[in-house]
């Protein structure tokens, strides 16, 4: 097979992700702009495995697995956040998140 | 004896040194007692010295040591008294006893006499060591010491309003003058290789752009055109001072410093033009300033500056003797003369000739203490200025023939400068006289003939107390005493030319009086003779307006101060001023604005954290892209 | 071009192409769902390379949890079932760094991989997976667990209703 085509496409959806976590205004889509970015790094893992040959076989797929249970503790505690924030502001905006300390309302 | 040479300058710098701690200001007797046997004893002990030296030392005493090694240079300091600088020693030593006795009954209500006897006593010290120095750094240090002394001095008395500008601009244009007298020195000693005077004597080549230096530098001290402007705005300090420094030691200072290196000079012919022309043109500008001056105390001084141009005249010629002779009478009788000038303002309270008038019957000891000091001024004979004065003419027609170093077209100048100078001399002379001593006082009210009227207040510490003074009176004998010691000399220092053992310590040649002498006696008469006719013929008016329209001219100076403000000092403030705001705009401004700056960056920068959570993101992935684009053409090309 | 080949260029393209439909659409829940659908092709790609054992635990994971929850966190904050507006940011800082990195990973992989073939693996690599797994890298897997365990606790405390807005209170 030819791996420049997984390759490719790893790397198109990476492009989209990070599209889409610069153009998304909901903090949910920005999410799932970073689940792709994800799995595009996981694609290439796994093709890596086909395409190199490494000392330890199998480990780009070992990561990949890795990555994809961080991508889950990873989501599980971004909702919990998101929620809060929700609770706190009635709508899950991201421009309204600012970066330095404002005063905390109530 | 060689140590004894050392006392010559040590003592005196010492006993000064002692008394500036004595405390100041303080109105008890005990510190004005203190101050008082200090500075006397310091002026008696180096006087004793040198009559030691004089009469016990066959050769010339030197005591030396090494100092420091500059490269290649050694610096030594010695000290050295040969008999000419013995004698000149001598009249120091003389004069400035004088004024320390003197300075006690003129000062007595001073608060602040203390500090000023101990100056005195240093700037005696720093004149004995410029007078014994065997090393040109040795010399330069009593020069500077001079000029901060007499700038000390010229200040003393803080309540004049014009002491301490004064005082300021004499330190300043002598200053002017010391810049060129430093560079004079060093060019001579790195071309000798030796600081010391008998080395840079020997060697051959000086360089005349070294000497015409040390001209500056004598030409501020000396008060010698153009550095001469101090001179007569001194006159704000106390009186004895002005016969000390102004008259008799300090302004002598720079012909000692020619006489002592003269026979560099001697082989420069442009060095000894720009000298007589600067001694022609001082001669006959003090002469001239003289004339038309309403104050005694400044006519002395212009007085001074043109008698210094007679000294430096007789150097320029090409004979250092007759100067050093002129250098010595004139001590005596300038001296006189200002201790006199001080007894008369002392009892008129005021420095005016307008407001004096008819002093001969009330202070009778003063008035023959001027007639003395007056006609040596002039050159009556048999008194010492004549033989002196005499001697310069001699040196200045002798070098109209030839066959000096000095081209003959300067020595011409000179000489006839010199002979216009005995008759005005004499004119002023004549005048002070008649205005101070004769004729009915005008010590109350203005002068009737020219509206001049005196001051509001008046000079002298006691006489400032009451408005008008008492009746004029002889001074007490404290003063006395110092004017009359110095007539002494005044009258009778010529005829010492006629000891062989003075001529040789001086090298002058025997006095002869030939027909030549007829000629400057008849300027004198006609000088002195015109002063008086004017002065009979129009009772009560100022001999001086017979002038007319010249006597502004006259009484400014020329108008050299003007000069002298636009040219120098107006420049030179405003290049201060330029300078000043160079400072603080464009380096402090460097230095603060480098603060500045960062301050504004840092606020910029921090307004950029101050994005929202997107703008953010968008700037963290943009700095990836273009890592990771750097980094990916880079690894390609490695 | 062989079937794997092809087999890749498919699915490669649907998973391009939902995941574009993921960042342009504009209702939420439509880009969830087209979400699960690149998810799914990408689980397919791993099966045509050969990693099975990712490939269902991608399915597991990601299209069975991860969706789910991105779905419930939807509801939960009221997002509009329709189309809205207001769903996007200005467009060109997105366009330029997304298609600048996009374009740059794939000139560099492509330029490095050019048009080579290489070798399908053997399949069946469970076990394999398994010995690598448990072998060399037990000790990440343990991390791994134990940082499970601390996203599970710090979820709950996030998730606390008396935290956050409020302060000055024990929590």
């Amino acid at each position: 097979m030819h791996a420049v085509i997984p390759y490719v496409t790893a790397a198109c959806l990476f492009g989209l992700g990070v599209y889409g976590v610069l153009r998304r205004r909901n903090a949910i889509l920005v999410l799932m702009s970073v689940e792709l970015m994800l799995n595009a790094v996981n694609l290439i893992l796994v093709t890596a495995d086909v395409t190199t040959r490494g000392r330890t076989p199998y480990s780009g797929a070992v990561f990949a697995l890795f990555v994809i249970v961080l991508a889950a503790a990873e989501v599980g505690v971004g909702l919990a956040v998101i929620l809060q924030f929700y609770r706190m502001r009635r709508a899950v905006v991201l421009d309204e998140v600012h970066l330095e300390n404002e005063p905390v309302n109530r | 004896m060689s140590g004894v040479v050392a006392l010559l300058p040590g003592v005196p710098l010492l006993f000064g040194l002692i008394g500036l701690l004595l405390p100041a200001g303080d109105r008890g007797r005990d510190a004005r007692r203190a101050a008082a046997a200090l500075g006397v004893a310091g002026a008696a002990i180096a006087l004793l010295a040198t009559v030691a030296l004089l009469i016990a030392a066959d050769d010339p005493v030197e005591v030396g040591a090494r100092w420091i090694r500059l490269g290649e240079l050694d610096v030594t300091l010695s000290l050295t008294a040969g008999p000419a600088a013995l004698s000149v020693a001598l009249a120091v030593t003389v004069v400035a006893l004088a004024v320390q006795v003197y300075s006690i009954a003129y000062l007595h209500d001073d608060a602040r006499y203390a500090p000023y006897a101990a100056q005195v006593s240093l700037f005696t010290g720093a004149m004995l060591l410029v007078v014994t120095a065997g090393d040109l750094v040795l010399l330069l240090v009593g020069w500077e010491v001079m000029g901060i002394c007499s700038y000390l001095l010229i200040g003393h008395d803080r309540r004049l309003p014009e002491a301490p500008a004064a005082a300021v601009k004499a330190f300043l244009v002598t200053r002017v003058g010391d810049v060129g007298f430093l560079l004079g020195i060093a060019l001579l000693a790195v071309h000798a290789g030796s600081f010391r005077i008998s080395d840079v004597l020997a060697t051959t080549g000086a360089s005349t752009a070294a000497l015409i230096l040390i001209l500056a530098g004598v030409a501020g001290k000396s008060a010698q055109f153009p550095l001469h402007t101090w001179l007569p705005d001194a006159m704000a300090g106390p009186t004895p001072i002005s016969a000390l420094i102004h008259a008799a030691t300090m302004v002598a200072a720079g012909v000692y410093v020619v006489f002592r290196l003269f026979p560099l000079y001697d082989r420069s012919p442009v060095a000894l033009a720009v000298l007589g022309l600067m001694a022609a043109v001082t001669l006959l500008l003090g002469a001239l300033s003289a004339t038309a001056q309403d104050d005694l105390k400044r006519v002395l001084a212009w007085s001074t500056v043109s008698q210094i141009g007679y000294m430096t005249a007789a150097l320029a010629v090409g004979s250092p003797a007759a100067a050093l002779f002129h250098l010595l009478t004139h001590a005596a009788f300038k001296a006189l003369l200002f201790l006199a000038a001080g007894a008369v303002i002392h009892a008129v309270g005021t420095n005016y000739l307008s407001r004096m008038g008819g002093l001969r019957h009330s202070m009778p000891v003063t008035f023959w203490a001027f007639v003395i000091g007056l006609a040596a001024l002039a050159g009556v004979p048999p008194l010492a200025g004549f033989w002196s004065k005499e001697n310069v003419l001699v040196a200045a027609a002798h070098a109209t023939e030839g066959g000096e170093a000095v081209p003959v077209w300067v020595a011409w100048i000179v000489w006839v400068a010199a002979l216009v100078g005995v008759l005005i001399t004499a004119w002023y002379a004549t005048r002070l006289l008649l205005r101070a001593f004769f004729g009915p006082s005008r010590a109350y009210g203005t002068d009737p003939a020219t509206g001049e009227a005196g001051p509001d207040w008046e000079v002298g510490f006691d006489d400032a107390v009451y408005a008008r003074p008492a009746t004029p009176h002889d001074p007490p004998w404290l003063m006395r005493w110092p004017v009359l010691v110095l007539a002494v000399p005044s009258a009778l220092l010529g005829l010492a030319a006629f000891t062989p053992a003075f001529r040789s310590a001086l090298e002058l040649e025997p006095p002869h009086l030939d027909v030549a002498i007829a000629l400057p006696m008849l300027l004198l008469v006609a000088g002195a003779g015109a002063a008086w006719w004017l002065w009979w013929a129009v009772p009560g008016v100022d001999p001086v307006l017979a002038l007319g329209r010249a006597r502004p001219l006259f009484a400014a100076g020329f108008h050299l101060d003007a000069v002298q403000d636009r040219l120098v000092v107006r420049p030179v403030r405003a290049l201060a001023g330029a300078v000043r705001t160079v400072d603080e705009r464009v380096v402090d401004g460097t230095v603060e604005g480098t603060g500045v700056a960062t301050t504004r960056i840092g606020t910029v920068v921090s307004a950029a954290h101050h994005a929202a959570l997107p703008r953010a993101a968008v700037a963290v992935f943009t700095g990836a892209l273009l890592l990771g684009v750097v980094a990916a053409i880079y690894g390609a090309a490695a | 071009m062989t079937v794997a080949d092809a087999l890749l260029i498919a699915l490669g393209a649907v998973a391009v192409g939902s995941g574009a439909l993921v960042v342009l659409s504009s209702h939420l829940v439509r880009a969830g769902l087209y979400l699960v659908v690149s998810l799914a092709a990408i689980a397919a790609l791993y099966l045509v390379l050969g990693a099975e054992l990712v490939a269902w635990v991608q399915v597991l994971v990601y299209v069975g949890a991860v969706v789910v929850l991105l779905l419930f966190a939807v509801m939960l904050t009221r997002a509009p079932i329709g189309a809205s507006a207001d769903l996007d940011r200005p467009a060109w800082p997105a366009v330029l760094v997304g298609g600048g990195v996009g374009l740059g990973l794939a000139v560099l992989l492509a330029g490095a991989f050019r048009w080579t073939l290489y070798p399908l693996p053997v399949n069946g690599d469970a076990d394999r997976m398994g010995e690598q797994i448990f072998g060399n890298w037990v000790l990440p897997f343990e991390v791994i667990s134990i940082l499970l365990l601390a996203a599970l606790v710090g979820a709950i405390i996030l998730s606390r209703p008396d935290i956050g807005a409020t302060d000055r209170e024990e929590g």
